[in-house]
């Protein structure tokens, strides 16, 4: 589904990301871990299309199409989807209507119908109940004096309403406590099925415990510098980022 | 190059919708301004003695008067001597006496407009009147309107068949050496709507005027006065277009309002005069006294506006707050794209006991654009337990434009509350992606973001019309993210 390939881009003239190779196939989970600054934003940011990032080397590809030439609303539209790290508020802007024109927007680049006001506002409820978030959510506006929490599920919210083939979650267990991320951890269980897959950016562990990886990476200096199974993940709880970046060395 | 930002070029392109010119037959007065023409005016609308002298003593003050130039905004000087004071459509015989025999080719510009002046059409339950360069061309819904007892007629008619409310009331809220411009107006001004909803009534209809300029060289001078007598309510718009030219044309219209013991006046304002090309070429110069007398207890002026269009804009609607526990009310989007410029906001003079005013500035910058808010909320000595508020936002759109805040406050009570928030923001990138990540479209992004910034002053708007607000804007700012 997703192939990186030497990928290497840079922000502000700093080289971030200095030759990410991975891939992804339907139906997996991986985990990207990796200490503060090792590029674990900047891979999902420059994946969904951000300008402000500079790609100087390398491909990507998704479901066989060169990503990097698509713009990023067409990047959503295909299916790849980003939960954001910090969500950003857009004061006036009702939530249930931006999450209806991102719908609307990916049904029409299918060629499909818009949907129903009707449908959409049972769909909405329906999730909205899956993820424990009140009604008055409805009347909001976009995380528009959420919570750090708040704003997380109505990431997960999001994608479970959009169903993108790629889910690339960004630290979207950071900030949550145990029930909420039981909650989020749900939802994004939810959505794996042989058709999707999921990339999970994280910082931590716990997140893995409800949500369990096929692959976890470990990205170091902008590349990745290891990659194994789940037990990988708990191993770096163990022992941290250190060994991984020594036994590299050695 | 990004290719955001080469998107942001060819959506900067857009076209002003309402530029086209109507090949009609018109009767000018050839260019130029002495008593002469004041009185040739007056002539041609046979207007009673008062009406004349009223309009001589305007101009005698004006000639004495120089041009403001405290706001914030540049134009090359007027050249009062180079415009037609009066321009009316040439009517076969004498002024239509129905719809039906108004000059096709009018009602033809009004439908291309979107204004269909037959009764059965699509604005059902909306009254207009349009005004076309001078002189008002019809009035729809008259008849429903007089069952009770809302007089809603252009101006002329109004002089002619009701010279007693006119000669009580006009000029009693901005008497004619109010200022420049407001003098001008009392001097030559052709026509405009008059309102008048008697004591107890509800209007049972929006009320709503069409302004349109259409010949060239023409300046337009219309009159607008409301009067809501004890415990009546009425709500009304006004909208405005221009064809485009590439010289500049001015509007310096005078609005006045008068609201009794418990009345209400909602007036609202979409304006989209031609705001000149993309390199500040032509457009309209708008420079309007709007003010409300609150005279009466508990009345209440509320002024809504959304400023899309003229190349420069100078107007403050303001309310007069004399009667105790009365409610002066401010709503205003105004909109700055390429190189227009725009220093608009209000007055609120406090003078009641008890009154109270509310002011929310939405300003939105693009292009070139300079965009001023420009207040002064006024505390008189006898106003106790007076408040205001006031919240002015700034929205920038890309590196060129600017925004400007000018709040004055004069608070002679000290039990009065005045309280003031204001903010500038960049369109944020992050909101933008934000969007763009959901599968949004840049331009759809834009106007959501921006409709956002503004959802507190269209709620405002009569509903009719806070759409066609919200697809002005739209066409307004297309692409005006950089």
């Amino acid at each position: 589904m997703l192939e990186i390939s030497d990928l290497s881009a840079r922000v502000a003239g700093k080289e971030i990301l200095t030759g990410v190779n991975l891939k992804v196939n339907a139906g997996e989970v991986h985990a990207i871990m990796g200490p503060n600054g090792s590029g674990k934003s900047t891979l999902a940011q420059v994946l969904a299309g951000r300008e402000d990032y500079e790609v100087t080397r390398g491909s990507v590809t998704f479901e066989g199409r060169d990503l990097l030439s698509m713009r990023a609303e067409e990047r959503a539209r295909a299916g790849l989807f980003l939960g954001f790290q910090y969500p950003v508020e857009i004061p006036g802007v009702n939530n249930v209507y931006l999450l209806k024109a991102a719908l609307n927007a990916k049904r029409k680049a299918a060629g499909e119908p818009e949907v129903d006001a009707y449908e959409f506002l049972a769909l909405i409820r329906q999730k909205m109940k899956f993820m424990q978030m009140s009604e008055a959510f409805l009347s909001r506006g976009v995380n528009e004096g959420f919570s750090g929490g708040e704003k997380k599920r109505n990431e997960v919210l999001q994608m479970l309403v959009l169903e993108p083939k790629l889910a690339i979650l960004d630290e979207t267990d950071s900030g949550l406590d145990i029930d909420a991320l039981k909650v989020v951890s749900t939802g994004v269980n939810s959505l794996r099925g042989p058709q999707r897959a999921v990339v999970l950016v994280t910082h931590y562990q716990r997140l893995l415990d409800y949500v369990i990886p096929d692959q976890v990476h470990v990205l170091s200096g902008g590349r990745i510098v290891k990659s194994g199974d789940k037990t990988l993940a708990q191993e770096l709880e163990r022992r941290g980022y250190d060994w991984v970046m020594e036994s590299r060395v050695a | 190059m990004s290719t955001k930002s080469q998107e942001v070029e060819a959506l900067v392109g857009q076209k002003y919708r309402h530029g086209f010119v109507t090949d009609i037959e018109s009767d000018s007065l050839p260019p130029g301004l002495d008593e002469g023409v004041v009185a040739a005016i007056s002539k041609k609308k046979d207007e009673p003695k008062f009406l004349l002298d009223w309009r001589l003593k305007a101009f005698r003050h004006w000639r004495t008067m120089k041009e403001p130039n405290w706001a914030h905004v540049h134009y090359k000087p007027i050249d009062y001597q180079d415009i037609s004071y009066y321009s009316a459509p040439r009517a076969p015989a004498n002024a239509p006496k129905s719809l039906d025999e108004v000059d096709p080719k009018l009602l033809a510009t009004y439908a291309k407009l979107g204004i269909p002046l037959h009764e059965r059409a699509r604005l059902a339950g909306v009254a207009v009147d349009a005004v076309f360069d001078s002189v008002s061309v019809a009035t729809t819904f008259k008849e429903k309107l007089g069952k009770a007892g809302v007089i809603f007629c252009s101006f002329s008619d109004a002089v002619r068949n009701h010279p007693d409310l006119i000669e009580r009331y006009l000029g009693m809220v901005v008497p004619p050496t109010d200022n420049f411009f407001a003098a001008l107006n009392s001097a030559v001004f052709s026509d405009g709507s008059f309102v008048y909803v008697p004591a107890g009534v509800r209007c049972p209809m929006e009320l709503s005027t069409y302004f349109r300029i259409n010949a060239a060289k023409t300046g337009q001078f219309e009159r607008t006065l409301i009067i809501a007598a004890e415990g009546a309510s009425v709500s009304y718009l006004e909208g405005c277009t221009a064809p485009m030219r590439d010289e500049n044309q001015l509007h310096a219209a005078v609005v006045e309002l008068v609201a009794l013991d418990d009345s209400q006046i909602k007036y609202s304002t979409v304006q989209n005069w031609y705001p000149g090309d993309e390199n500040g070429l032509g457009g309209i110069y708008n420079f309007v006294t709007k003010r409300g007398e609150c005279r009466g207890r508990n009345s209440k002026i509320s002024w809504t506006q959304v400023e899309t269009g003229s190349a420069i804009t100078w107007k403050y609607p303001s309310c007069v707050l004399k009667g105790e526990n009365s409610i002066g009310e401010f709503y205003s989007v105004a909109v700055a794209n390429n190189y227009q410029q725009a220093d608009t906001g209000t007055k609120m003079i406090h003078i009641g006991r008890n009154t109270k005013s509310t002011i929310v500035s939405k300003g939105i910058s693009a292009g070139h654009a300079q965009n001023t808010y420009r207040g002064l909320v006024k505390i008189l000595p006898s106003a106790a337990g007076a408040r205001n508020f006031t919240q002015c936002d700034s929205l920038l759109m890309g590196p060129q434009c600017a925004a400007h805040t000018f709040p004055y406050m004069e608070v002679k009570n000290p039990t009065a509350t005045v309280e003031h928030e204001a903010s500038t923001s960049k369109i944020g990138e992050d909101q933008l992606f934000y969007c763009l990540q959901r599968g949004i479209s840049a331009e759809d992004a834009v106007n959501m973001i921006v409709s956002g910034f503004c959802k507190v002053v269209f709620k405002e708007l009569p509903m009719e019309f806070a759409v066609e607000a919200q697809n002005l804007l739209s066409v307004s700012l297309e692409g005006a993210v950089g």
